[in-house]
């Protein structure tokens, strides 16, 4: 079984997530490039999962927990921009440098 | 009760094994008022630390609990006496409370005759003198403080009679000694009382060496501390003890001669007048100088013993004849009327003395007890006086007997009690003393020359006359020139409260009726009570009067006290010249009190004192300036060295940290930009780095 492709597939979904979380400034795209990179991560689960051909099949079950984490991870990240953008009427990060010394 | 039946039944009873004493099989052992004497010494004891604690919160600041302590000492006192003359006891109980090597140190009580005398009279006179103390002492600056060292005083004498070993009887010794030197001082804002308190305790610490001595041979070589097994192994005749006893006799009556002011040891006594009046009247009459006489008592078979102590009588027989002749004649010159007192209070101890060394216990210790009694009178009868006139100082005073009738009667019973004159108290033990020295001096006495002897006792026979002319003599003139003629003080002169002249009352009529406890061959109340002890005293003991001692007594002190009252009696005129008893070459020697204490001071205290202090100054100048200058210096470089330490070093180091902090602060501040952006690019860069450098390593 070709193992190259998937894992080719990984890394340029993970090389896009990170290109959008570190060019994007609108908070929800920025999370929206995390999720990519997670499904790159879960993909290399899966396959990898495959081509070693674990019986409990562990590869998977947990690609199925990063999906739950992930899913859980949205909807907080997804609460904190929401209230951000109340706020202060912008969901642009450049401008949430309140932690700055 | 139960308590106390349970602690007298746990400590370990050394019964006085009475039967095995041949003469003495009826001592019994008191039953439960012997077994609970230790109260008597305990409760004042514990009660001068309550008043000095707690006294200002009492009603009466203190004066209240100190005079139920002393009335409950008198009424137990009274009971034993009175259980004593029923049945005579000799008890002894005691507590070990330490050990030294094979030496028990113990706690104890004893009552027999002798100590039963003891309790009753300090109880007794203590009581009244107590009474009268609230009245003498009101509005004194430390009423209460007064109170509990005069209740520290009476405990501390209780200490020392209850006492069964030596180690006990020095405790109270010294107890009575620091409550004397408490009391003498009382105003101590005057430097010559605090200087009287000073000189009184000095001089009884030179002789407290001889006490202590005398009781570390007695100890060691009986091999215990206990009276009573000192006295029975003089009974025995141990050789052991009889090889030291002579040096331990004398030790141990240097010790004596000190607490009962003998001479030359005297000196103190007088100058002690600094204290409030109650301390005198007690001081006097019951709980400190009479010590000595217990003590030289209390050992007495030691000195009557042949082969053992019996040849230090007649040092004793020597120094109190010196004591009562002398003493007696500087009583003639004094102005102050507690001076005089005080005075005669020497020379009485020294017929006290004079009668131990010619073997007459029972005489000393009747003299003892009937002097307490007139003293204590005629202190408190002197200080009502004072308190009237506002002077100690007889010039000040004259014809009191109209403003202050109870004090001038009560002072004249005293006076003549003191005096001798029958049927008073002093009559009759002073003639049994005088009896004493007679019989002493008869061939039938067996008084060796060793002893004393027979001409030696004659001597003292004629001083003992001649100072009893002088007693008469010099209590008329203290009557005739504080009671009668004008007075001559200022202000107003009235009677004392009568909290104050209650007690002369009552000490007055124990003065007129004490000598008849033992008038010879009719009553012998006092020798049963003083000869019931474990070991048993075996004096002479007559059966009748002395007619001759009687009859020349009487004529001494009635001629005194004529010659008194022609020379003081009022007579206008010339009455300041009189004041004085002027006689060519005795009037200055008597003035000086015979150069003693100008010897004491220019012979021993200034060749001291001079080299003392020189040497000291020079130490002080070379060898103490030299160390704290020394110290200062090296303090000083230290405190350079440290400082340099501090500024350079300490400093430096903590400056140079918080520099450091601060400039990577400054540093790293820059990093820190906020943006969300640059961190994740820096996670990024850092990540690939990682892996970039892992995967170059070849690790994976």
């Amino acid at each position: 079984m070709l193992i190259n492709g998937f894992l080719l597939l990984g890394a340029a979904l993970f090389s896009l997530g990170v290109y959008g979380l570190l060019v994007r400034r609108n908070a929800v795209l920025i999370l929206l490039s995390v999720e990519l990179m997670v499904a790159a991560v879960n993909i290399n689960f899966v396959a990898l999962d495959r081509f070693l051909g674990d019986d409990l099949a562990g590869g998977q079950v947990f690609a199925l927990f990063s999906i739950a984490v992930a899913a859980a991870e949205v909807g907080i990240g997804l609460a904190i921009i929401l209230l951000v953008f109340r706020n202060r009427q912008s969901a642009n990060v450049d401008e949430l440098d309140l932690m700055r010394l | 009760m139960s308590l106390l039946a349970a602690l007298s039944t746990e400590v370990p009873l050394l019964l006085a094994a009475a039967t095995e004493e041949g003469g003495h099989a009826e001592l019994g052992d008191g039953g439960g008022l012997a077994a609970a004497a230790w109260l008597i010494p305990l409760v004042p004891m514990v009660a001068a630390f309550v008043i000095a604690l707690f006294g200002k919160h009492f009603p009466y600041r203190g004066w209240d609990i100190a005079t139920a302590v002393m009335g409950f000492e008198a009424v137990y006192g009274t009971f034993l006496l009175i259980a004593h003359l029923a049945r005579p006891i000799a008890y002894e109980g005691a507590i070990e409370i330490a050990r030294i090597g094979s030496f028990p140190i113990e706690w104890g009580w004893v009552v027999d005759g002798l100590s039963i005398m003891m309790y009753f009279v300090v109880g007794v006179v203590g009581f009244f003198v107590f009474l009268y103390a609230k009245g003498y002492m009101e509005g004194d600056i430390r009423y209460t403080w007064f109170f509990a060292s005069f209740t520290l005083f009476a405990g501390g004498m209780l200490v020392l009679v209850s006492a069964p070993n030596l180690i006990q009887l020095i405790v109270g010794w010294e107890l009575v000694g620091v409550a004397s030197w408490l009391l003498i001082g009382h105003y101590w804002e005057d430097h010559a009382n605090s200087s009287a308190a000073i000189k009184a305790f000095l001089t009884n610490k030179v002789a407290d060496v001889g006490l202590f001595i005398g009781a570390i041979i007695l100890a060691l070589s009986v091999g215990s501390f206990r009276f009573s097994d000192i006295l029975h192994a003089v009974e025995e005749g141990v050789p052991a003890l009889a090889q030291f006893a002579f040096w331990a006799g004398l030790a141990v009556f240097i010790g004596a001669m000190g607490k009962s002011g003998q001479f030359p040891l005297h000196v103190w006594l007088p100058d002690a007048m600094a204290g409030p009046t109650p301390v005198s009247a007690l001081m006097h009459a019951a709980t400190m100088v009479t010590a000595g006489i217990y003590l030289v008592a209390r050992l007495f078979p030691l000195y009557l013993t042949e082969g053992f102590a019996d040849e230090v009588r007649s040092v004793i027989i020597i120094i109190g004849a010196l004591t009562l002749f002398l003493t007696g004649l500087i009583a003639l010159v004094q102005d102050d009327i507690k001076r005089v007192l005080a005075y005669s209070t020497l020379s009485q101890l020294g017929y006290m003395m004079a009668a131990l060394g010619a073997g007459a216990y029972t005489a000393a210790l009747f003299h003892l007890f009937t002097h307490a009694f007139f003293k204590a009178l005629l202190f408190l009868g002197a200080g009502s006086v004072i308190h009237a006139v506002h002077s100690n100082n007889m010039s000040d005073m004259g014809g009191l007997r109209k403003y202050m009738p109870w004090t001038f009667r009560t002072f004249v019973i005293g006076a003549l009690a003191l005096a001798g004159i029958a049927p008073l108290a002093g009559f009759f033990s002073k003639d049994e003393i005088l009896a004493s020295f007679r019989y002493a001096g008869s061939a039938e006495s067996g008084f060796s020359a060793a002893q004393g002897g027979a001409g030696l006792a004659n001597i003292v026979l004629v001083l003992g006359i001649a100072a009893a002319f002088v007693t008469a003599f010099y209590m008329a003139r203290a009557v005739f020139l504080t009671f009668f003629g004008e007075y001559k003080g200022h202000g107003h002169p009235h009677e004392s409260p009568a909290v104050m002249w209650i007690p002369l009352v009552g000490l007055a009529v124990g003065s007129a009726f004490a000598g008849f406890l033992n008038v010879p061959g009719v009553t012998e109340f006092f020798t049963e009570l003083v000869g019931g002890r474990a070991v048993p005293v075996l004096d002479h003991h007559a059966e009748s009067f002395d007619v001759v001692v009687v009859v020349l007594g009487l004529a001494a002190a009635l001629l005194g006290i004529f010659f008194g009252y022609r020379i003081w009696y009022p007579d206008k005129a010339t009455q300041a010249e009189r004041d004085r008893f002027h006689v060519r070459g005795l009037y200055p020697l008597l003035e000086n009190k015979y150069y003693i204490d100008d010897l004491y001071f220019d012979g021993i205290i200034r060749p001291i004192r001079g080299p003392v202090a020189a040497g000291v100054n020079w130490f002080n100048g070379h060898v103490i300036d030299f160390v704290v200058n020394g110290a200062g210096f090296l303090a000083r470089g230290l405190g350079k060295l440290v400082y340099a330490f501090d500024q350079n070093a300490v400093d430096g180091a903590i400056n140079a940290s918080g520099a450091f902090t601060g400039g990577w602060g400054e540093l790293l501040r820059k990093v820190q930009t906020g943006r969300v952006q640059q961190y994740a690019t820096m996670i990024v860069a850092g990540t690939v780095l990682l892996v970039a450098g892992i995967v170059i390593a070849g690790i994976i």
